[in-house]
């Protein structure tokens, strides 16, 4: 099990390196990316629209953040990873149209090993820890499709050290998560 | 001289009541948090339990809810039979959610089903769920359990066969092996079985509120120790904490039924109450 402090934007040879168990801490800029912004992001590709924000070397932060209006800005009051499986059959097309390296969430994906293969991991961050989260996040740098509502808005975070996340899709295929569920599969099927 | 509740205080009480299922858990579950990250030998495991931990602690000190997902707003009421007030005790809850919702602050959750039009507020139709029971009693007693959805969304229902109770525990070790790491493991488990189509979820759900620190007993117990032979561990990621305790719940059905509801809750096993005692 290695330990991998990231900056972003992540370059191919960051994530190539990564594998399934390794624990990674990234500082940069991350996107929050939940049901809502997957949903208009595709949109806009079919339509040949370009996006507010870049997604090549970009970190999609599975989130949707508590937050709070103040008088300079937004601040990130409680802003944990969501259930990564609701986005799995939006992620292949996504990472097929731009160049996202990493996504951050929790509970893992099913069926997108290939779609991640040679291009991006998925990085677990444990689920619930919100308040954790909120500390590693140090600037609130922008919010784009606020129409979508708070939780499903695409927001921009400056982060430091944000982890610790576990490698739990490599970019060889490589899936903790799987590995996991056909183990307890399996292990139900000896009780029938 | 009259000492019947009045509305503003009630309202205070309440919003107050939202913060603190929020911001801290309950001592058992804590406990149970720390005994699992002390017992866990996987490392990777035990890494998730204590980030979970530091997470508690971080989120008591600042004074901010423990989850971004504020979760969707479910209270339980106990009415006393004698206990006595003069409002409407369903309007007053909802203006304690929109109150809590800004003071707080809770993330707006309660959208339209269809149009997924947010209310901005955590208030819409059916929202609160409050479940009413009348108790023979002097006084009303008020639970907050704010649910979030990863552990929700992976809750089951299954109308059995009268004669498959032997399925059961199946039912509830498949339940969780679907949900895998989704709902934020280690889980409490909470099974409802009988009543009907909705009374048997209302089982599973009031089950989650139990003690975490009460023995377990027969099929609980039983539930329990596959559960955590299964390997899910926390976060999915692996381990032997899967689940912190199994509560079940019965009632009688009909005799053609077998309703099984289980009703999935993430470690956040958030929940807190509040007793208004009425005159002596």
């Amino acid at each position: 099990m290695m330990e991998y402090h990231l900056q972003t934007p992540l370059k191919k040879e960051d994530i190539e390196k990564l594998n399934a168990g390794d624990i990674v801490y990234i500082s940069g800029e991350i996107l929050t990316a939940r049901d809502e912004a997957h949903a208009r992001i595709l949109e806009m590709e079919e339509k040949k629209e370009g996006l507010p924000f870049s997604l090549e070397g970009a970190v999609i932060y599975h989130c949707g953040p508590l937050m709070q209006q103040t008088k300079n800005g937004w601040k990130v009051v409680s802003a944990g990873p969501t259930t990564s499986g609701r986005m799995s059959k939006m992620t292949p097309p996504l990472l097929k149209a731009h160049g996202v390296r990493a996504i951050i969430g929790k509970g893992g994906m099913k069926g997108i090993t290939d779609a991640l293969k040679n291009k991006c991991v998925y990085l677990a961050y444990t689920g619930g820890c919100a308040a954790l989260a909120a500390e590693l996040i140090k600037e609130v740098k922008a919010v784009h499709w606020l129409d979508l509502g708070m939780p499903e808005a695409v927001w921009v975070l400056r982060v430091e050290e944000f982890g610790p996340l576990i490698v739990g899709i490599d970019a060889k295929g490589k899936d903790i998560f799987a590995e996991v569920r056909e183990k307890a599969q399996k292990q139900l099927e000896m009780h029938e | 001289m009259s000492s019947k509740i009045s509305r503003e205080s009630f309202i205070r009480s309440t919003a107050d009541l939202l913060r603190k299922a929020e911001i801290e858990l309950p001592d058992d579950v804590v406990n149970a948090l720390r005994k699992a990250e002390t017992a866990e030998e996987n490392q990777v495991a035990k890494s998730q339990l204590q980030a979970i931990l530091r997470n508690l602690e971080i989120a008591k000190k600042h004074g901010v809810p423990m989850c971004q997902d504020t979760g969707i707003m479910i209270f339980f009421v106990e009415i006393g039979t004698e206990f006595q007030f003069d409002f409407d005790l369903e309007a007053a809850i909802r203006e304690a959610v929109i109150i809590a919702t800004t003071e707080i602050p809770l993330r707006p959750n309660a959208v339209d089903p269809l149009t997924r039009k947010n209310s901005g507020n955590n208030i819409g139709t059916g929202i609160p769920d409050i479940h009413w029971k009348s108790v023979p009693k002097n006084q009303l007693k008020l639970t907050a359990a704010p649910k979030g959805a990863g552990s929700e969304n992976m809750s089951s229902l299954r109308m059995f066969n009268p004669t498959e109770t032997g399925n059961i525990k199946n039912f509830v070790l498949q339940t969780i092996v679907n949900a895998g790491g989704m709902p934020c493991p280690p889980l409490t488990i909470g099974v409802g079985i009988g009543g009907s189509f909705d009374a048997a979820a209302r089982l599973a759900k009031e089950a989650l509120l139990e003690p975490l620190d009460a023995p377990m007993k027969g099929l609980e117990r039983e539930i329990f120790e596959a559960v955590n032979a299964l390997g899910i561990g926390c976060m999915g990621l692996g381990g032997s904490t899967t689940a912190l305790a199994v509560r079940v719940k019965t009632a009688h059905c009909h005799t053609a039924s077998l309703p099984v509801a289980v009703n999935i809750q993430c470690w956040a096993n958030r929940h807190a109450s509040v007793v208004f005692r009425g005159d002596e």
